[in-house]
């Protein structure tokens, strides 16, 4: 069977997803099957077997896989928030929609994707750029003490890290490309560890620079993490060194400790994550009800969950009993209706899609597509783990999105970017020669 | 580059187990305690999302209901506030706090689910609704209750002999459980005196003594006694009301009139080994086998002078006072009804009962809680030969302001002397069931406290009005 007929019947799982799903919703809603819901399915199919056709056309190589996979958690993503709230289903929509056109505008424009590596120092200015965006007076904003935002009033808001992710990676592979021999070379071996001249660790400073950045600056623990540790897989991969990674981490780790320490927003953070139960915490402003109600959620849905649109979101005065359960908590929304297993599914479908990422980057043949495929997987796969993981008190819980299944039409933009820029890689690495 | 690519796929792969551990840990192997965490309010709005059943009254007055509240979720309202407030108690779930009836019956006002109905009850996510509790009280009584004993301390308790059904169970103070968390305007006003309180029973727990002389078969109604005054009991004297010396008398007088000398005399000679075994009979020494929760039931029985309990049939109690109700006795109203209640039903004492049945939402019949015999206290006979002893109470004795015209009222009243001595603060009594023949009422009476009072004279009128009540809406 030819790949792309591989990739369409991937779509089965997605489409019976959506359908059943979108049909459960709907049963505990109102105990009557609604026709509305069948629309709502039918459009969502109708756009991924669109994107499916347009693979087909441009990239007829590419991995047969991604693709389906993205539908699969895409297809959850929007039952999961129709469910919390049906208004933002539709704007989900909408941004699914936008999602396919840039992952279609990006397949055309960048077909020799290897012609960024031109635009490498743009593209490492405008994503810094990005990053500080959030910090500008009148259209950055604030939530929960982390500055993640940009608000042009009236029009939209985004969240600038979700596409400088992209664009630091698309960097630092075009720039280790050229350097990650002399980082190797030339390095003297001191009791067993290969270490650099001092001026080669460089990138390592740069990136370290780069994560401390982001923790001064946006006060966002979880965003410095997935960067630092993206970058620092590139580097790794680039140069096999484990030196760089063991000195990259105690670096990350004094500079966290020392951040963590004086900035009152994270050190918050930190508190919550180390007693979530305490009842004075409990009760603080920027304190670990959302962190404890996670877990509490989470333990409610039990092995099994308690069911489509069972899982209790508000409070009987219509507060707020899980915060933020279509982005940062949709986790603990999905623990708690479709339990453990449920989860794990989620979680084993990312891993699936992180080891085709990993395979497209073994396949590519020159390194700029190896280290680039390898970031961007990398920094997708250490995104599912710092939301994840901040849900289930892993590490300090911090705001990113859940990609594909998480409300928000940033997250749903870049991460189709990044989507396309992965299938690109795979399509020339798999093109018979 | 593909080792680094492999190994870094394997890190990954690490953080993921990780993620997949701590959602385990989570949701299996802790997530009891965190259920039960007293931040998690969860069971609690699911709780709160139930409409819990509706508690009636024998004539199908609501006691209590559930009212609609915000997001979905359903308060209570007791619509006769605290008229019926300590039987049926209320449910503050948001305050985590219940009592009575709602306390008790909470697993049936909830709606058990059991079976196909647990699993498509969750399927469907419907409204779940509890079932609705009837029980036996009586309202117009109760209100008798209320009215005669006019807002002083006190407690009715009334039970129907045959079934051991609660008709009456009134005390005074009460207080509002639409509001349970309101101060009380007096003292105590939460604590249910008919089941709680811990009260000296005087002269009523001659019947107790009655039953145990006769039924052992060491004495008979036609016994004569000396009803000198006064004599040594253990070691100590004892008198007669006004120090009265009565002289050589019959049992039947001696409870007629109340004779102190007598009924000490009769409980020494039977010894503390017998006394109790019918004590026991009668329910003292455990909790009244009511549906009720156990902590708002108190143990009737003899307590030192420190306040510890006597073990049964302690060498240091007096038993010759305890046999006239004195001796550190202390006793619920609830445990003198049931006296009544034994010798009404042919020394067959039922087990008290509030709950009669309990109907789920459709009106199917869930349980009918069935009349259980909680132990044959004495032989019929002995029942019979009390009974008349107690009518001549009535009929003739200290007991005449209950009498009900034409019907038979068997009685015993009683007056415990409390505060110091000497301070003519009296706590009046009065026990009784009528008819005398085929008994539909068992009743208990008592007013906390009055000066001078007696039993005949302040208890038995209460006591006649509501059996009156009862026994006019039998007919």
């Amino acid at each position: 069977m030819s790949a792309r007929n591989r990739e369409l019947f991937g779509l089965i799982p997605a489409s019976l997803l959506v359908t059943a799903g979108f049909a459960g919703v709907f049963i505990q809603r109102s105990n009557a099957l609604s026709n509305v819901s069948l629309i709502y399915g039918a459009i969502f199919l109708g756009l991924c077997l669109a994107g499916h056709v347009f693979i087909r056309v441009t990239l007829p190589h590419a991995d047969p896989y991604m693709f389906p996979l993205v539908a699969l958690l895409a297809s959850f993503g929007i039952v999961m928030v129709y469910r919390i709230d049906a208004t933002l289903a539709r704007q989900q929509a909408q941004w699914f929609v936008l999602g396919l056109v840039l992952f279609a505008v990006t397949i055309v424009a960048f077909r020799d994707y290897r012609k960024l590596e031109r635009y490498r120092y743009t593209i490492v200015v405008v994503s810094l750029g990005l990053l500080l965006l959030p910090r500008l007076p009148g259209i950055g904003y604030q939530a929960n003490g982390a500055y993640l935002g940009v608000r042009i009033p009236g029009l939209f808001v985004f969240q600038p890290t979700e596409f400088a992710k992209i664009g630091l990676v698309v960097f630092l592979a075009s720039y280790l490309r050229d350097t990650r021999q002399v980082l190797v070379i030339g390095a003297r071996r001191i009791l067993g560890v290969t270490i650099p001249p001092i001026k080669h660790f460089g990138p390592v400073i740069v990136i370290w620079g780069i994560a401390m950045l982001i923790l001064l600056v946006l006060h966002d623990i979880g965003s410095s993490l997935m960067f630092y540790g993206g970058l620092l897989a590139v580097l790794y991969v680039a140069t096999g060194r484990v030196s760089f990674v063991v000195v990259g981490i105690l670096a990350f780790a004094v500079g966290a400790w020392y951040l963590g320490a004086h900035i009152q927003h994270v050190n918050a953070r930190v508190e919550a994550w180390l007693h979530p139960f305490d009842p004075k915490l409990y009760s603080a402003p920027l304190g670990s009800y959302q962190l404890a109600n996670s877990i509490f959620a989470q333990a409610a849905g039990g092995m099994f969950g308690q069911g489509f649109g069972q899982a209790v979101l508000t409070l009987p005065n219509g507060g707020p009993l899980l915060p933020a359960p279509q982005t940062d908590m949709i986790y603990a929304v999905i623990t708690d209706e479709l339990g453990l297993f449920g989860a794990a599914a989620v979680l084993l479908t990312y891993l699936l899609f992180v080891a085709r990422g990993f395979k497209t980057a073994l396949l590519a043949r020159d390194s700029f597509s190896t280290l680039m495929a390898t970031g961007l997987t990398a920094v997708f796969a250490l995104q599912v783990f710092v939301i994840v993981g901040g849900v289930t008190r892993v590490i300090p819980l911090t705001g990113v999105t859940l990609p594909f299944i998480s409300y928000g039409g940033s997250s749903i933009v870049a991460n189709f970017v990044l989507l396309a820029l992965l299938l690109l890689v795979s399509d020339r690495a798999r093109k018979p020669a | 580059m593909n080792k680094p690519i492999i190994r870094l796929f394997g890190v990954i792969v690490v953080l993921f187990a990780l993620l997949i551990g701590w959602t385990s840990r989570w949701t299996v192997f802790d997530a009891k305690s965190l259920d039960n965490n007293p931040l998690n309010v969860r069971t609690l709005i699911d709780e709160l999302k139930i409409k819990r059943g509706r508690i009636f009254a024998d004539d199908g007055t609501v006691l209590a209901r559930s009212v609609s509240a915000a997001g979905g979720t359903w308060g209570r309202t007791y619509p006769t506030s605290s008229l019926f407030s300590q039987p049926v108690g209320y449910s503050n779930l948001a305050a985590g706090s219940a009592a009575g009836l709602e306390l008790y019956r909470g697993p049936e006002l909830r709606g058990i689910q059991t079976g196909l109905s647990a699993i498509f009850g969750q399927v469907n996510g419907s409204q779940r609704v509890g079932d609705d509790v009837y029980t036996s009280l009586d309202p117009k009584a109760q209100e008798m209750a209320r009215q005669e004993l006019d807002g002083r301390a006190g407690s009715v308790v009334a039970l129907d002999p045959q079934t051991g059904a609660v008709k009456v169970m009134y005390a005074n103070p009460t207080y509002d459980d639409n509001r349970p968390d309101a101060p009380c305007s007096r003292p105590g006003c939460r604590f249910n005196r008919s089941t709680q309180a811990s009260y000296p029973p005087g002269s009523t727990f001659k019947v107790v003594t009655a039953t145990a002389a006769i039924d052992s078969g060491k004495y008979m109604p036609t016994s004569i006694v000396n009803g000198r005054s006064p004599v040594m009991i253990s070691g100590v004297p004892l008198s007669n009301d006004n120090n009265q010396d009565f002289g050589p008398i019959d049992l039947t007088t001696a409870l007629t009139y109340s004779v102190n000398t007598v009924w000490a005399q009769v409980g020494e000679s039977l010894g503390r080994a017998t006394m109790t075994r019918y004590m026991r009979r009668f329910g003292f020494y455990s909790k009244p086998p009511l549906d009720y929760p156990p902590n708002e039931l108190n143990t009737s029985r003899p307590y030192s002078s420190t306040g510890r309990p006597y073990p049964p049939a302690s060498p240091n109690e007096d038993i010759g006072r305890i046999a006239i109700g004195q001796g550190g006795l202390l006793v619920t109203p609830l445990q003198m009804a049931m006296v009544a209640s034994a010798v009404a039903n042919g020394g067959k004492l039922m087990e008290p009962r509030l709950t009669a049945r309990v109907v789920d939402p459709d009106g199917r019949n869930v349980e009918t809680i069935k009349p259980i015999v909680q132990s044959q206290v004495m032989k019929p006979s002995t029942a019979q030969a009390v009974a008349q002893m107690m009518k001549k109470v009535v009929d003739e004795g200290t007991g005449t302001p209950a009498q009900l015209g034409g019907i038979p009222f068997a009685g015993k009243t009683g007056t415990a002397s409390i505060g110091v001595a000497g301070s003519d603060l009296t706590q009046p009594w009065f026990i009784g069931f009528a008819p005398i023949q085929n008994p539909k009422i068992a009743i208990a009476v008592t007013v906390e406290q009055t000066q001078g009072g007696f039993g005949g004279t302040v208890a038995a009128p209460i006591a006649k009005a509501v059996v009156q009540t009862l026994l006019s809406e039998g007919q």
